[in-house]
């Protein structure tokens, strides 16, 4: 009979029984902070068929992490040969301990494997086993090797910005570390003392003296242990937290969980879900154009975690959403970063002004609504109307004269309050005009339209109404020969995912060009309303750098689909800049 | 229709600067330092969401707040909708909006 038991699995042992402990409790206390509207989501999905996309999620992302290997392949072989090669050592090593004929298998049989099990052919295909195990340690060490040199030079794995971590992530990156090359030492010297080596450790044990393996082979089991032990210990305190959150997280999304105004359990969940991979630092424009470094979600939800959250970090975000799709946890991060401004103290208002505004009953119209925006570029609203005429349909321009702000600027600086004071405002004007449908040129109130106001008539972007009535035949576009770049403004498309219709449009109005970074990596033109904190002189180096990028392949004309745009490109330089409802009317065939 | 610009003639005055209590001007520029490169041209009030429904004075509200005439500021600052548009046309390129923000908030700090 064999022994199965040393001192030294005790470090393993004890770091396992408290890593589970304290996630556990982290979990239900998490859990318990979900909201009302949280709990009966989960409630009414939590076994439905949605677990089998919640599974092949958690298996791509949680271990293959093909989000990752999308935006750097590098990157994300690194991420996968750790954790899917770790999972593979953990369930190989399980089969492996439970296929040898013993009379009772202790847990840390599999982790300790080598050290315990010292024949070959106790049960048939033992050799694959070592030989597989060899090629899965070998797996995951190239990935730890990735990792010490992006740690010694990031650009060599495509980042130009690695994450600046705090003292505790370092402790617990150097135990992780040192666990896989701790574990090939460990082994090799197992293999030269016992014989029982694969490919890997076979070879490299006999490169040692019999008198050097003999003496330090239960030190170096030992430093295996401790450093799995340590790491284990750290994990909940530490960025690895992700590791086991992420599966959770992926789950409850499935579910249809999603953020709220506030911060609840599932918040938590998104914050320690984070990896600090730091995709978003290198895809922030805070970043990349003005040296702002402290700002990017990867900081922002640590200091979150960790409670030392600052207005002066919320505040300065543009909202542009670039780093919420370049996310490859997909964490909702502009959610949460305006769950902290709404925290806001909320000054009172007064719009008493707006009561005495008689309705307008506009009947079998459509409704246009520049926005207060579109009315500092009056070129498109000159367009639409034009356009409006030329198909020959009646509508009714709510904000000719003035307009009532559609309330997502107070939105996004957090006064909840005051927002809904101008949302009902405006509800009651158009719920009373009776028009047919909204249109708006302003993906900023089209946003908050489609979102934030309970409206029961269609909302369109002028961009989706044009491509409707081409699609009609309402419309005809000649083909000019002008080369344009198209912008994609935030709002317009990280916030309500409308890429195809302009470009539809445009393609059969002009030559559309690419421009370096669009659809969902478009870069924002730094004019905007969601940071209150930079100048107007870092706004246009963020705007300077959007120019650039469009003007990748030297195009004649820019067009965009939003009056800040348009007015921030428009300011730059004497380079003509439209929006797209300019280019419609100037190439429509009149009838 | 009359254009209503958002002017209208104001009574005159003195204003006693050695008695002025700057206090909260200082506390505004250091928050947001464009905010001392006003000409007062106007421009932010002409263009303003809010005056075009009522007597509503962002340039006259920073002059006054300028001049440290504090009294009603607030309740005035009450009806700006933060739309932004001031901050677009500023020639001076100030950034309004949040200067807005944080008169209201320094001025019910007071
Ligand atoms: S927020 Fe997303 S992209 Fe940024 S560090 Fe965290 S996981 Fe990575
Ligand atoms: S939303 Fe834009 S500005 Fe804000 S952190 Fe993300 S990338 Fe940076
Ligand atoms: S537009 Fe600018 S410079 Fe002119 S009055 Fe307003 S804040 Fe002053
Ligand atoms: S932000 Fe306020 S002051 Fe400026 S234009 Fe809009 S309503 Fe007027």
């Amino acid at each position: 009979m064999q022994n199965l038991f040393h001192p030294f699995v005790l470090p393993f042992v004890l770091g396992t029984i408290i890593l589970f402990a304290i996630c556990i409790w982290k979990f239900i206390r998490w859990f318990r902070h979900f909201d009302r509207l949280q709990r009966a989501i989960l409630r009414k999905n939590i076994f439905s068929w949605k677990i089998i996309p919640a599974l092949w999620e958690a298996f791509r992302e949680g271990l293959l992490h093909i989000r990752i290997s999308r935006q750097n392949l590098i990157l994300g072989y690194m991420h996968r040969s750790i954790a899917f090669g770790w999972f593979l050592l953990i369930v190989v090593g399980f089969f492996e301990a439970h296929l040898t004929p013993l009379n009772s298998h202790p847990v840390w049989l599999a982790i300790f494997y080598r050290f315990f099990i010292h024949e070959h052919h106790l049960f048939a295909s033992s050799e694959v086993f070592t030989f597989i195990m060899d090629l899965l340690l070998l797996y995951v060490l190239s990935g730890i090797f990735i990792a010490f040199c992006k740690k010694i030079y990031s650009k060599a794995v495509g980042m130009k910005k690695t994450t600046k971590h705090v003292l505790f992530d370092h402790f617990a990156k150097v135990s992780l570390w040192a666990i896989f090359p701790l574990r090939l030492l460990s082994e090799s010297l197992a293999a030269n003392v016992y014989q029982n080596g694969g490919f890997l450790t076979q070879s490299i044990g006999n490169f040692f003296s019999p008198w050097f393996a003999e003496t330090f082979l239960t030190t170096s089991w030992t430093m295996y242990s401790i450093a799995l032990g340590t790491f284990f210990v750290a994990l909940p305190f530490s960025r690895y937290m992700h590791i086991f959150t992420e599966i959770i997280l992926i789950y409850f999304r499935q579910m249809g969980v999603h953020e709220h105004l506030e911060r609840t359990g599932y918040t938590m969940y998104e914050l320690n879900a984070c990896s600090r991979c730091g995709i978003c630092i290198d895809n922030c424009p805070l970043n990349k154009d003005l040296n702002i470094t402290n700002v990017q979600p990867v900081y922002f939800l640590r200091d979150l975690r960790y409670k030392r959250g600052t207005d002066a970090v919320a505040d300065n975000c543009l909202l542009c959403g670039r780093c919420d799709a370049a996310c490859p946890v997909n964490i909702d991060l502009l959610a949460i970063r305006q769950q902290e401004r709404n925290k806001r103290e909320q000054d009172h208002c007064d719009y008493s002004y707006l009561n005495n505004i008689q309705p307008f009953n506009a009947i079998g119209r459509v409704g246009f609504f520049g926005g207060c925006m579109s009315h500092l570029t009056p070129g498109i609203t000159e367009s639409m109307k034009a356009i409006f005429e030329e198909v020959e349909q009646k509508y009714w321009f709510l904000d000719e004269e003035r307009t009532i702000c559609c309330g997502r600027p107070l939105m996004q600086q957090g006064y909840l309050e005051q927002a809904a004071e101008l949302r009902r405002k405006n509800s009651e004007l158009i719920k009373k005009s009776k028009i047919s449908v909204l249109i708006t040129s302003c993906p900023i109130c089209y946003q908050s339209f489609k979102n934030e106001y309970k409206l029961s008539i269609p909302i369109m972007h002028h961009t989706e109404y044009i491509m409707k009535l081409l699609e009609t035949g309402k419309l005809k576009l000649r083909k000019d020969d002008l080369r344009t770049v198209y912008h994609d403004p935030c709002e317009l498309g990280r916030g309500c995912g409308i890429y195809k219709e302009p470009r539809q449009i445009l393609k059969k109005a002009t030559h559309l060009v690419k421009a370096k970074h669009e659809k969902e990596e478009s870069i924002c033109c730094g004019i905007n309303l969601g940071d209150t904190l930079i100048d107007i002189r870092q706004q246009t180096q963020i705007r300077d750098a959007a120019m650039n990028n469009l003007m990748y392949k030297n195009p004649d004309q820019i067009c965009t689909a939003c009056p800040m745009c348009k007015r921030a490109f428009n300011h730059a330089t004497d380079f003509p800049v439209k929006d797209i409802a300019e280019i419609v009317r100037e190439n429509m065939i009149k009838k | 229709m009359a254009v209503n610009f958002g002017y209208s003639i104001s009574t005159t005055r003195v204003i006693n600067f050695d008695n002025c209590d700057f206090n909260l001007l200082h506390q505004l520029e250091e928050i947001v330092p464009s905010y001392k490169r006003c000409l007062n041209c106007g421009a932010c009030t002409a263009t303003c969401s809010a005056q075009q429904f009522t007597k509503f004075n962002i340039r006259k509200i920073k002059s006054l707040f300028t001049s440290a005439q504090y009294d009603k500021l607030a309740k005035e600052l009450d009806k700006c909708m933060l739309c932004g548009k001031c901050t677009l046309v500023c020639p001076r390129g100030i950034n309004l909006r949040p200067a807005i923000m944080n008169m209201r908030k320094i001025l019910s700090n007071k």
